[in-house]
């Protein structure tokens, strides 16, 4: 399978990453073979093998319901670029 | 409640955000309460800080576990985590934790009721999740203001089937949902501060054609809302159809302010949230033994305590229906009844009728009535053993509503008791007998409705105290000459 130019495009933007166009036919191509891989892999039977949804045979490890974290607010927006009033001021987003 | 046009079908599915009620968030230890100053509650693995790692809360899990249970659901042995990407500024990793292929909750079912008829909606899932931020854009010109608090709360979100057919049975459904969740003390159910919100899923069709494209009105919180911007989309989609137009699917808004609902922005199609199973996650087990555990630790739920109350206190359906419709109620309830002795129906007539009017009335919910059961059932224990009348006893309630006191100290304070001396009564009876010869002469003659102008009488007599069936007896009696 080979990724159209606009292809490239859509999943760059999804990512939100900013693409010059002569990058696009470089992008294709990488994509395109990873892509080839992913069919080669698609190819293997896989009948009666449950998916596996992470590569540790182990299961995740429950934290008990329990206030740990202190206000450090002062410290988090040390290194923001806007605060006003304790929020995070961000361009504004127009619904 | 608008009804739909003859010819056409409205088919509605029900999203349902609910907020757990942990003390802390999904995947880290920084606090969940309500209303603190913004960012306060916005530790590293909120913030998304490069490094962290998400820890699994068990009370969220368990808390899943419980509503699937509740709606006899089956109990995933093992769900994932996964990562739905989306880009807005109130969501600072850049993607939700949410669960997507292997859910916790699945299959399960509610029954509602509406006009008295039952019907069953299906639940298809129930997913864990953990909340976003709050954005708030008019404070700050050409900024949004960020707050971070609510990020990281743990929500399930409960999917039905599209079972729901008009907007009567979809407030249905969510009152049923909300009881439920509040009940099982997984949700305090504060629509209004958002710990339980709705997104409406509405389409219409002809009966029997395939699904029509369907909208997504998007965080309705309170039931009236929901019940009209389901009838506005459902009159919307009929109007467009009718005029050769095609429905969109988009997500929409509803504005309280004008009932109606509109565009937001045409939904992202599924694939572009590129979920994938989140790697800083292991699978979550729970076992059959755990499932066990959290079912025993599970209070009565409302269906099986409305059928309970039936059986035990011989109430109707109704009575049972209203009493537990709040689980603070049904408590309330059980305590008068316990501790006044009085009979069961009695102690609802108090519960359901003088009492909720007051509480309505002052507008305070059951947990801060002015009157405790406690001593409600001092009052119902006084009509019980004949100290005072049902009719004097409106009176005691009034004087207590106003903060007097126990039943007991006002019927002394103010000489209430009754007067059950027959001796006593037949005497203020000779003495109104003696003199209205008018009116007995009149009664005896064939003038029946005169017996209630004698009880007037009686009753005024002593000041309402006289034992009302006492009364009647002698009076019938004497007048009878």
């Amino acid at each position: 399978m080979s990724l159209t130019p606009e292809q490239v495009q859509q999943v760059a933007h999804l990512a939100r990453l900013e693409l010059n166009a002569e990058m696009v036919p470089t992008y294709a191509q990488q994509i395109s073979n990873i892509l080839a891989m992913v069919d080669q892999l698609s190819a293997a039977d896989t009948q009666g093998v449950s998916p596996m949804a992470h590569p540790l045979g182990l299961t995740q490890r429950l934290r008990p319901d329990v206030v740990t974290e202190p206000n450090r607010r002062e410290a988090y927006q040390a290194h923001a670029p806007a605060v006003e009033d304790g929020l995070f001021l961000v361009p504004k987003v127009i619904e | 409640m608008s009804s739909i046009p003859a010819g056409w079908e409205a088919v509605i599915g029900l999203e349902v955000h609910c907020q757990l009620l942990t003390k802390t968030k999904i995947f880290s230890g920084a606090s969940t309460t309500y209303g603190a100053e913004p960012n306060t509650q916005a530790d590293a693995v909120t913030l998304g800080l490069p490094g962290v790692l998400p820890v699994l809360n068990r009370e969220a899990v368990t808390m899943a576990v419980k509503f699937g249970l509740s709606v006899d659901a089956k109990i995933a042995e093992t769900c994932v985590f996964a990562r739905k990407h989306y880009f807005y500024p109130d969501l600072p990793k850049g993607y939700q934790i949410s669960q997507y292929e292997l859910p916790i909750v699945e299959q399960g079912h509610l029954d509602i009721e509406v006009d008295g008829v039952a019907k069953r909606i299906g639940i298809t899932r129930a997913h864990l999740e953990e909340d976003a931020g709050k954005s708030l854009h008019d404070a700050f010109p050409g900024f949004t203001g960020i707050d971070l608090n609510r990020a990281g709360t743990p929500l399930i979100e409960i999917v039905s089937e599209p079972d729901i057919r008009n907007s009567a049975e979809a407030v249905a459904y969510l009152k049923k949902l909300h009881q439920l969740v509040v009940a099982l003390g997984v949700c305090d159910g504060n629509m209004q501060e958002g710990s339980f919100r709705c997104d409406a899923n509405v389409s219409v069709r002809k009966p029997g054609a395939p699904f029509g494209t369907r909208t997504e009105t998007k965080n309705i919180n309170s039931f009236r809302y929901v019940q009209q911007a389901i009838d506005y989309e459902i009159e919307r989609q009929i109007e467009v159809i009718e005029a050769g137009g095609k429905i969109n699917q988009e997500t929409r808004l509803f504005n309280p302010d004008t009932g109606e609902t509109r565009a937001m922005r045409s939904k992202e199609n599924a694939n572009d949230y590129r979920y994938f199973p989140d790697p800083d996650l292991l699978p979550v087990v729970v076992t059959a033994a755990d499932q066990e555990r959290i079912r025993a630790s599970m209070p009565e739920l409302p269906a099986a305590k409305k059928a309970r109350f039936e059986s035990q206190y011989g109430l109707s359906a109704y009575d049972a229906n209203l009493l537990t419709s709040e689980s603070a109620l049904a408590d309330y309830y059980e305590t008068v009844v316990k501790v006044s002795g009085a009979e069961a129906k009695t102690c609802a007539n108090w519960v359901t009728g003088d009492l909720l009017a007051a509480l309505n009335k002052s507008g305070k919910a059951i947990e801060d009535s002015p009157i405790s059961a406690t001593q409600l059932a001092g009052l119902v224990a006084r009509i019980a053993d004949k100290t005072i009348s049902g009719k004097i006893a409106k009176d005691v309630f009034e004087a207590m509503l106003a903060g007097e006191g126990d039943a007991d100290a006002i019927i002394k304070a103010k000489g209430l008791v009754q007067i059950t001396d027959e001796g006593a009564i037949a005497a203020a009876i000779d003495a109104i007998i003696a003199g209205n010869p008018q009116q007995v002469a009149d009664y005896r003659g064939g003038k029946d409705k005169l017996f209630g102008f004698f009880v007037g009488q009686a009753m005024k007599a002593t000041q309402g105290k006289a034992n009302p069936e006492a009364l009647n007896r002698i009076l019938k009696e004497k007048l009878a000459g």
